[in-house]
């Protein structure tokens, strides 16, 4: 019922959302087709206009994107005239979440060991060598890390390939260049958290229960110690999922962060306006999922 | 404890090998037999909508026209026409179509092809902008406005293997034209099925050397030879991988690692190591017909007294600005159409002369720049080297025109978009531009300043200069053609100066001659994929290129 009230106000800020970016892109000076070369005549720009309907009032054209939108149509691109929206997204798309998957994964994987191993070892030297790392990767962001890594492991030692993408070799450099920083985030998180749950009292219980250390750690302590990172990974995974714009274009990945800020350049309306929506919608589902997962691990959240 | 809590994370490490697993299994391609960087990701690679020379190389190679142009000269050579015949008053072209010719789906390459070809992109309904390039075509100029019906646009396709074409001025570069991708030769059937989405659709059939094995987006086009295109035998290569790349250091990364053997975007030069880079055995550059200037608003005061826009001119140093900007070939223009154009003797031009260019100022009222309004310069934002090359030149322009004449002007640096719509709205005072030939003539410059066109820019209109470019296209005789076009350019630049040119571009490419062949100068900067092929027992040989000042990229 709980969940079933969340997606009903999704909808209608997922409308707000796409009414703004709809209204905003279009605020913009400038146009999809003013370029430094003029068309033919006035008569090619006008046709083209009224083709992708930007010759009538814009709440009709507000209507007719509506329409197209229950239809999952996005619209044809204004840019990339021999696609549409959709087009672009089903093949940009998967890239991104698959980068944005690695890098989730390569966050999680470094960034919850450190944050753990830092939290236990408190106040001992393996706790400041772990925050100080993961320090150092919250303070190196993709726009430094990545060229550093494609300067040394790529041109340099001739590791890994300094870009494009295609086999898994090309992955791992993006990986780390995106997922570096959560990691050192996710790392801080647990440690924080912790900390503060090794103070509570069931801690103490549970070790005057005759558990061991290792148990208590784990099954008891880090549960709940792991709740402030799961709510970060919601809006965490959106940003993943839908492409960085810097690693892609270091990388020169065929993902969806690199249309995300052309179009905006470009002024592709129909591209911006869906790619925002995409992203809400994604944000939108991802926070409904970490409060499921939330219930799962903390006893003390019911949903009624 | 380490080995506890990998035990307690399994799924996440588990479900990442899992993903890097899917990634492995992933279908692995044939490596391309040549690799070319090529600038952004197409817009488009319908040869009637592109308007970048990027695109416009890899539609060249997928659709060919009636003519071509020769790797060596960029001069027209026979194509899916094989020869033709032109009237003595040089108003009738009859083209004559090789039997050869087919799609590569087999098919016979009609007359009937070329037609539907040229009427859809004179239709305004297939937003060509470049559909003006057809307008020498009798009625085409009508019929591209709706006033007269298909029939009546010069074009006659009287055998399948016969086209005619009628002209409305015997231009001595028809041919040229022929070669443009706008005119090249489409599938009709398939773009009438399937609309926009045209190219998706398979089996496409192509007219030129190459098919369109792959077009993943921002990833690659990969062109696999068309085996049944009239002269495959001369197609060099199986495979070529045409990659969009939108940062300059990358480009280098990947020709440096050997990722890539041809990097052929000015825009894709890391700009603070051109001067390194010119310097190198495998960076070519040669003369390109296209020009560098600046455009003058002279519909708003003070630039609507030629008198001011003439000091403008002769305070600005185009040899100073040349030695201290640019490093790779350009050189500096004191006319407009590049001395390296065809059919063409230019005039003299502006030179620099700050005396006079004070003298005029006052005489237009502003003694030492006293009084002199508020003007600005208006230039694009972009990534890469132009947009860096654009405002370093803005700056030195900015404190040539205060040292010589005392007059101050604000600098705008403006979005590209906005910047293009603000230009074509006549919104600016000063404005940075450039023009590139479409082709070998003087023409596709001088033609921007007449009266009626849409990319004139500068509110201009001169009806003698309207009358000579119109009267040189007239004229058969080339001495007379010549002198007409000069006495037009000598008119804007020296006399009315709607327009002051600043530098002729210098084209540019970067790859090792040792390994790839079949490259060609050219003034057109036009490089026919066919003919580039890998020069085999070096590549093995040599390996990657030795990376000097690649590694400072950053």
């Amino acid at each position: 019922m709980y969940f079933l009230r969340r997606i009903g106000f999704a909808i209608p800020l997922l409308l707000l959302i796409s009414f703004l970016a709809f209204v905003l892109v279009r605020m913009a000076p400038g146009g999809p087709f003013d370029r430094e070369r003029a068309a033919a005549s006035p008569e090619v720009e006008r046709q083209l206009k009224q083709k992708y309907r930007l010759d009538e009032p814009l709440w009709k054209q507000y209507g007719y994107f509506l329409g197209n939108l229950l239809r999952g149509d996005l619209g044809p691109s204004l840019r990339y005239r021999n696609h549409t929206v959709n087009d672009i997204v089903a093949e940009a798309l998967p890239v991104s979440m698959l980068l944005g998957m690695l890098a989730f994964g390569f966050a999680l994987g470094v960034g919850l060991p450190l944050g753990f191993f830092s939290a236990v070892h408190r106040g001992r030297w393996q706790d400041w060598a772990g925050s100080f790392a993961a320090l150092l990767a919250v303070c190196i962001p993709g726009l430094v890390l990545a060229p550093l890594l494609v300067v040394t492991v790529a041109i340099k030692w001739r590791l890994l390939p300094v870009g494009l993408w295609g086999s898994p070799w090309h992955a791992v450099l993006p990986t780390i260049a995106l997922g570096l920083f959560f990691a050192g985030k996710v790392a801080r998180l647990m440690r924080e958290g912790m900390l503060g749950v090794m103070q509570s009292e069931f801690i103490t219980t549970a070790r005057a229960k005759g558990l061991g250390e290792h148990q208590v750690m784990l099954r008891h302590a880090f549960r709940l110690a792991v709740l402030p990172v799961v709510s970060y990974c919601g809006p965490l995974l959106a940003d993943l999922l839908t492409g960085s714009f810097v690693v892609e274009n270091i990388f020169q990945i065929p993902g969806i962060g690199t249309f995300f800020v052309n179009s905006m350049v470009n002024r592709d309306h129909t591209m911006t306006v869906g790619l925002v929506l995409l992203y809400a919608v994604l944000l939108v589902l991802l926070n409904l999922l970490v409060d499921f997962i939330h219930a799962a691990l903390d006893p003390r959240i019911r949903y009624a | 404890m380490h080995s506890l809590v990998q035990q307690r994370c399994p799924n996440i490490l588990a479900l990442w090998s899992l993903i890097l697993l899917a990634a492995a299994c992933a279908p692995q391609e044939r490596r391309a037999d040549i690799t070319i960087i090529n600038g952004a990701e197409p817009e488009s690679l319908d040869p009637a909508i592109v308007t970048g020379i990027p695109e416009m190389r890899i539609t060249r190679a997928l659709f060919d026209g009636l003519t071509r142009l020769d790797p060596r000269t960029a001069k027209p050579v026979p194509a899916l026409a094989e020869r033709w015949d032109i009237s003595p008053d040089g108003l009738v072209y009859t083209f004559h179509l090789r039997s050869n010719a087919v799609w590569s789906t087999g098919e016979p390459i009609t007359s009937a092809d070329v037609l539907w070809s040229w009427l859809r992109t004179l239709n305004p309904a297939t937003g060509s902008d470049y559909a003006g390039q057809l307008f020498w075509i009798q009625g085409a100029e009508d019929f591209h406005h709706g006033r007269v019906p298909a029939e009546q646009v010069g074009l006659r396709a009287p055998d399948p293997r016969v086209f005619q074409v009628r002209l409305t001025a015997p231009v001595p570069f028809f041919l040229d034209i022929c070669a443009f991708p706008a005119l090249a030769v489409v599938p009709g059937q398939v773009i009438e099925r399937h609309g926009d989405r045209w190219l998706h659709a398979r089996p496409l059939p192509v007219s030129g050397a190459f098919q369109l094995g792959a077009w993943r987006l921002n990833d690659r086009v990969r062109l696999v030879r068309n085996p049944r295109y009239w002269d495959a035998a001369n197609t060099a290569s199986e495979i070529i991988d045409v990659l969009p790349i939108g940062s300059p250091s990358t480009a280098l990364n990947l020709y440096e690692t050997g990722a890539a053997d041809i990097v052929w975007d000015k825009d894709l030069v890391p700009a603070e190591l051109l001067d390194v880079l010119a310097k190198r055995p495998d960076f070519h550059t040669f003369d390109f017909l296209g020009t560098y200037f600046y455009r003058f608003n002279v519909t708003r005061e003070p630039f609507n007294d030629a008198r001011v826009r003439l000091a403008f001119a002769l305070a600005t140093d185009k040899a100073e600005l040349v030695r201290k900007l640019l490093n790779s070939g350009e050189k500096p223009a004191f006319h407009f159409v590049p001395e390296a154009t065809a059919n063409y003797d230019p005039p003299e031009g502006v030179p620099c002369n700050p005396l006079r260019a004070r003298e005029l100022l006052a005489q237009a009222g502003f003694p030492e720049g006293k009084g002199f309004p508020r003007v600005h310069y208006a230039f694009p934002s972009a990534a890469g080297a132009s947009g860096n090359m654009a405002r370093k030149i803005a700056v030195e322009l900015q404190q040539m025109w205060r040292e010589t004449l005392g007059v101050t002007v604000e600098l705008r640096q403006i979005e590209r978009k906005v910047f293009y719509s603000a230009q074509s709205r006549l919104d600016f005072n000063l404005s940075a531009s450039s023009w590139v030939a479409d082709y070998n003539d003087p023409n596709t410059f001088l033609d921007l300043f007449t009266s009626s066109s849409g990319n004139n820019r500068t509110g201009w209109q001169n009806a003698e200069y309207d009358r000579l470019i119109r009267e040189a296209n007239l004229q058969t005789n080339d001495t007379a053609r010549i002198e007409l076009f000069r006495r037009a350019e000598q008119l804007l630049v020296n006399e009315e100066v709607p327009i002051v040119p600043l530098y002729f571009f210098a084209g540019f490419n970067y790859f090792d001659p040792s390994k790839i062949a079949g490259i060609h100068q050219n003034p057109l900067d036009e490089h026919p994929l066919q003919f580039i092929r890998r020069i085999r027992e070096s590549a093995m040989a040599a390996g990657a290129p030795e990376s000097s000042s690649a590694q400072s990229a950053f």
